[in-house]
Parts: structure tokens; sequence; C-alpha cells
């Protein structure tokens, strides 16, 4: 009994993972050399510039670090972003799944050429996003009169910062979302229809739960890119300190203002928080799978 | 399946007749399309010619902004040659070997995607600045400076871009039948032989798109190139670039013209990319 176990344990021998790689790749040269060259140049593009950020950032010390970021400037640049990014991840949770349900479902002349303009955000310059905007609702703008005469302010304010972030994040949830719904098996609710269910029971109980994580994807990319906004919120918001000063508005000002541990600080808080959002959604949907 | 073909036709005929509710769900999902992209995009056309084709040209082959859109291409273009190859090499290395830390390297590629563009521009500033020890050494041993010129710009896109043509390439990689491969290898194929004649021809569509998206977006950027490249006209200022200093010093013409000029580079490679992928798909189906 004793005898057969050992043997049993002795048999798949217990190996370095790296010994055996290094020796399969022993015979393996071109190998070796194509995955040092793309570990390198990752090495190199990505990883040195995220690690030399977090370096700067705590070049003075954490606590320097800590009291850089511990200004009502900063508070008040973060809540505007957040405050941003939160009612823009809402209008798209409610448009985006809307029009990416007309896109799957219905078919209408045009549809690929507006298909084609979903993406266009993806594209088009921040700043020239912005700039629309200003065109559009500035002191000049075409829609002045109007908006003067109702009492609103678009331009330099924050429904115009809102604005300018949902052109720019406009892709996000609509392209995670068209996907999904090509997917999902439309039987499902037919059987549901036979069965009595109105056309918004329907969506509700049956198509609704099978978007649900298309849809938790598609707001954490809307988010991270939503707080990550630099160009559009500029033109349209002006950027006035305490106002309409955004976490990237922020950042940008501390630079040109040469206070950089705060400048560093605060990049490496906003990119931190962003990574984690992205990061921990690709968690839950690879746990899913 | 005889349930399903009973049902299809009645089905059919309600998508025609479309009641009201898919008529209202219609017009609200176009109208919000077209209030959010269609009118801030022909504004800005109508603007640019507001004062006739003659006066739209004299804007763009102004020598500052016909400079900065020069730069914008010539970088562009520059980025999108090294992210081609590399990308497609990334996605080879992560389909074909297994090595340690694969894992760790599949989810590196996707970080640019997470990290705000004016951040990227930090980092290449503290790595790269006219103060900093490595951009310092640079600027003295080679007289080499990355800041406030085009590398710094081709860095900073490359980073940002980075994922396109990876992430373009990496699935059609993943579905390549490998029986082909190792057929050419038992009719005496090499290495190079077989990966330019067996494994690249079905990979040109995939990293042309990758590549046409890499290009459209590194167009616009705005956030890490201000940064890194400042705005010194003839040397480091892009598109984008001055056409924020134009919104700035109130020319509006000028800045409508040349975004005119970078929304149709825009559009067109967006849709050449969108055609690509459609063709793509449909010889899948095929």
């Amino acid at each position: 009994m004793r005898a057969i176990s050992a043997s049993r344990t002795a048999l798949p021998k217990v190996q370095n993972p790296l010994l055996v790689f290094l020796e399969r790749m022993k015979r393996n040269w071109s190998g070796v050399l194509l995955i040092a060259v793309v570990v390198g140049y990752v090495a190199f593009l990505i990883i040195t510039p995220i690690t030399a950020l977090a370096l700067g950032a705590f070049e003075k010390g954490l606590g320097a670090s800590l009291s850089a970021l511990n200004q009502p400037e900063i508070f008040s640049s973060f809540w505007n972003t957040l405050w941003i990014s939160l009612v823009v991840v809402t209008v798209h949770a409610i448009f985006g799944t809307i029009v990416a349900w007309v896109f799957v479902r219905h078919r209408f002349p045009g549809r690929d050429l507006i298909n084609g303009l979903v993406d266009m955000p993806f594209a088009v310059s921040p700043v020239v996003a912005g700039y629309m905007l200003l065109l559009l609702f500035g002191r000049n703008g075409a829609l002045a009169p109007v908006l003067e005469s109702l009492g609103i302010q678009v331009a330099f304010a924050l429904p115009g910062m809102v604005l300018a972030t949902l052109f720019v994040t406009m892709p996000f949830m609509i392209r995670e979302l068209i996907p999904v719904l090509e997917a999902f098996d439309t039987r499902q609710e037919k059987a549901a229809a036979t069965l009595g269910a109105s056309g918004w029971q329907t969506f509700w109980r049956v198509t609704f739960p099978a978007l649900r994580w298309g849809m938790i994807y598609g707001v954490t990319l809307t988010f991270a890119r939503a707080l990550g906004e630099f160009g559009a919120v500029l033109v349209i918001g002006g950027g006035v300190q305490g106002r309409t000063e955004t976490a990237t508005l922020f950042i940008y000002r501390a630079l040109e203002e040469r206070q950089y541990i705060g400048a560093y600080s605060a990049s490496l808080a906003l990119g931190l928080f962003s990574l984690i959002l992205v990061l921990g959604s690709d968690w839950l949907r690879r746990k899913r799978h | 399946m005889n349930l399903q073909t009973a049902i299809t036709p009645t089905s059919k005929k309600q998508t025609t007749s479309l009641p009201w509710g898919q008529w209202s769900i219609r017009s609200i999902a176009l109208g919000y399309l077209a209030i959010m992209l269609l009118i801030p995009l022909l504004i800005i056309i109508q603007d640019g010619f507001r004062e006739g084709l003659a006066e739209f040209w004299r804007q763009i082959t102004l020598p500052t902004a016909w400079h900065a859109l020069k730069l914008t291409l010539w970088t562009a273009t520059v980025m999108t040659l090294i992210n081609t190859i590399m990308g497609t090499l990334t996605a080879f290395v992560l389909v074909r070997y297994d090595f340690p830390g694969k894992t760790i390297l599949n989810g590196i590629i996707d970080l640019p995607l997470a990290i705000p563009t004016l951040v990227t521009g930090v980092m290449l500033v503290i790595l790269f600045g006219p103060q900093e020890v490595l951009g310092s050494w640079l600027k003295e041993q080679f007289d080499f400076s990355v800041m406030f010129a085009p590398p710094g710009i081709i860095l900073a896109l490359l980073f940002l871009t980075f994922p396109f043509v990876v992430r373009s390439v990496q699935p059609v990689l993943m579905e390549l039948d490998r029986a082909q491969e190792r057929a050419a290898a038992t009719l005496g194929a090499e290495g190079w032989t077989i990966f330019r004649r067996i494994i690249l021809p079905p990979l040109t569509l995939p990293v042309i798109t990758g590549a046409l998206l890499s290009f459209a977006r590194a167009i616009g950027e705005f956030g890490s190139i201000v940064i890194v490249a400042g705005n010194i006209p003839f040397r480091s200022q892009t598109a984008a670039v001055y056409v924020f200093g134009e919104v700035e010093s109130e020319n509006r013409l000028g800045a409508s013209a040349v975004s005119i000029v970078m929304v149709a580079i825009a559009f067109g490679l967006l849709m050449l990319a969108n055609y690509l992928r459609k063709r793509r798909s449909k010889k899948e189906t095929v």
C-alpha cells in the first residue's frame, strides 16, 4: 500500500515551471528572441512610464504627496469629475441601451451610415468636440439667443461639460451592448410573449438580465473615459478654478504652475481610480466565465 | 424547430407594420444620435465654410496651420508603422507561445485604455522632462530631446494606441487552422516562408483595421500631446493643439477650418475600417 502511493507521488516529477520553460526554449531560439522583444517593448513603452509616475508622485515622501492632495481645490475638482461622470454614465446607460436595441432589432435606410457615425467620437479630437459645443452654446453660438431668454448657461458651466463628456464617451456603451444583443436568442422573448408577458415585462424580465454584464462593462468603460476627459471639458468649461475645474484640468494647471508633487499625486490618484474600475470589471467578467 | 418556423412569419409581419411602441423607441434613438452627434458635426462644417471655399483654403494653408497638420499626419504615420509591426508581433507571441507571466502581459496590453491620456502625458514628462534624470542624460549625451519635440508625440501616441492592433489581430490568429502550417512544414517550407505565405494573408485585414483605428485615434489626440510636446508653432504644435490655440485667441474661422480637415480624415478612416470589418465578416460567413 505504502509502496504504491510512494511510487505514485514520485511519478509526476514536481518541476519548476520556469525550468520547464527554459528547457523547451533551448530548442527554440527564435521563439525566445520574439518573446524577449515583445516583453522588452511592453516594459519600455508601458511599464516604465507607469513606474515613473508612481516614483515621481512619492519623490518627496508619502507625507508630502498626501499633503499636496489635501487641498480644497483638489477636492472640488475631483468632486466635479465624479459628478459629471455619474451623470454621463446614467444618461448613456439609458440612451445607449435604446440605441443599441434599435441598431440590432430594427432595419431602416441609412442604418450603416449612422452606425459608422456612432464611432465618430472615438476619432474626433476632444478639442474639436468641445469647440463644436462652443459654436452651439457659446457667447456668439447658434443657440445663444434661446439660452439667454431661458436664462440657462451651458458654456463655461457644468451642463456644457456634461454634454462634452457625453459626446466623447458615446461609442462605449453602444459598442459593448450591440454584440450582446446580437447573440441574444430572441426565442426567449417570443416564449415570454406567448406566455402573456407584455412588451415591457418581456424586456425587464427576459432581455435585461441577459444584457446586465454588457451593461456593467459598458458603464465601467464609459466611467473610466469620462474621468479622464480633458480636451473637451477644457474648451467648453474653460477650467475656471473652483468652478469648472475637473481633476484633469487641475493636473494641467498644477503642471503649468510647477506644483509638480501635486500634479503627479493627483495623476496617480486619478490613474489608479480608473485602473481599478476597469481591472475590477475585467476581473468580475473573467470570474463569471 | 417547428415552433420557430411557425412563429417567424408573424414576427416579421410585426416588424414591418411597426406598432407605435417600436416607432417611438426608434425615434428616441435616432433623435438622440442626431442631437448629440449630427448637429455638432454639421454646425462646425457650416461655420468653417461660412466665408466660402477660398477663405477655408486660406485658413488651412496658413503656415502655422499647415505645419501643424503636416506634423500631425507624419507623426501619426510613423507611430502607425511601429505600432503595426510591434502589435502584430505581440499578438503572435501571445497566441503562439507559452511563457511565465503571459497572463500578466496580456492584461498589461489594455492598461493604456484605462489610463487618462493626460496622465500618460504626465508619465512621459516625469521620464523625459528636461530636469529629469533620463531626459537630461539623453540631451547631454546624444543631444536628443523627447519633450517638446516629435519623438515625444510619437511615444505618447504609441502608448495610447498599443491595444488597437494587438486586440484586432489576436482573435483572428487564435482561430487560424494550424494544419495548414504543418502541411507547409512537411512540404519543406522554412519558418519565415510559413509566416509570410500561410499566416500573414488571413491577418492582412485585421492588421489594416487595427492600423487604421490607431491612425484615426492619433489624429485627434490632445491631452497627452499638449503636455509632452507643448504648444510651439513650427516645432511641436499638432493640429489639435493648434485648434485649441485658435479657439483661445477667438479665431473662429481658423479653428473651424482645421477642425473640418481633422473630422474629415477621422470620418474617412472610420468608414474604411468599418467597410473592411464588414468584408471580413462576410468572408467568414461564406
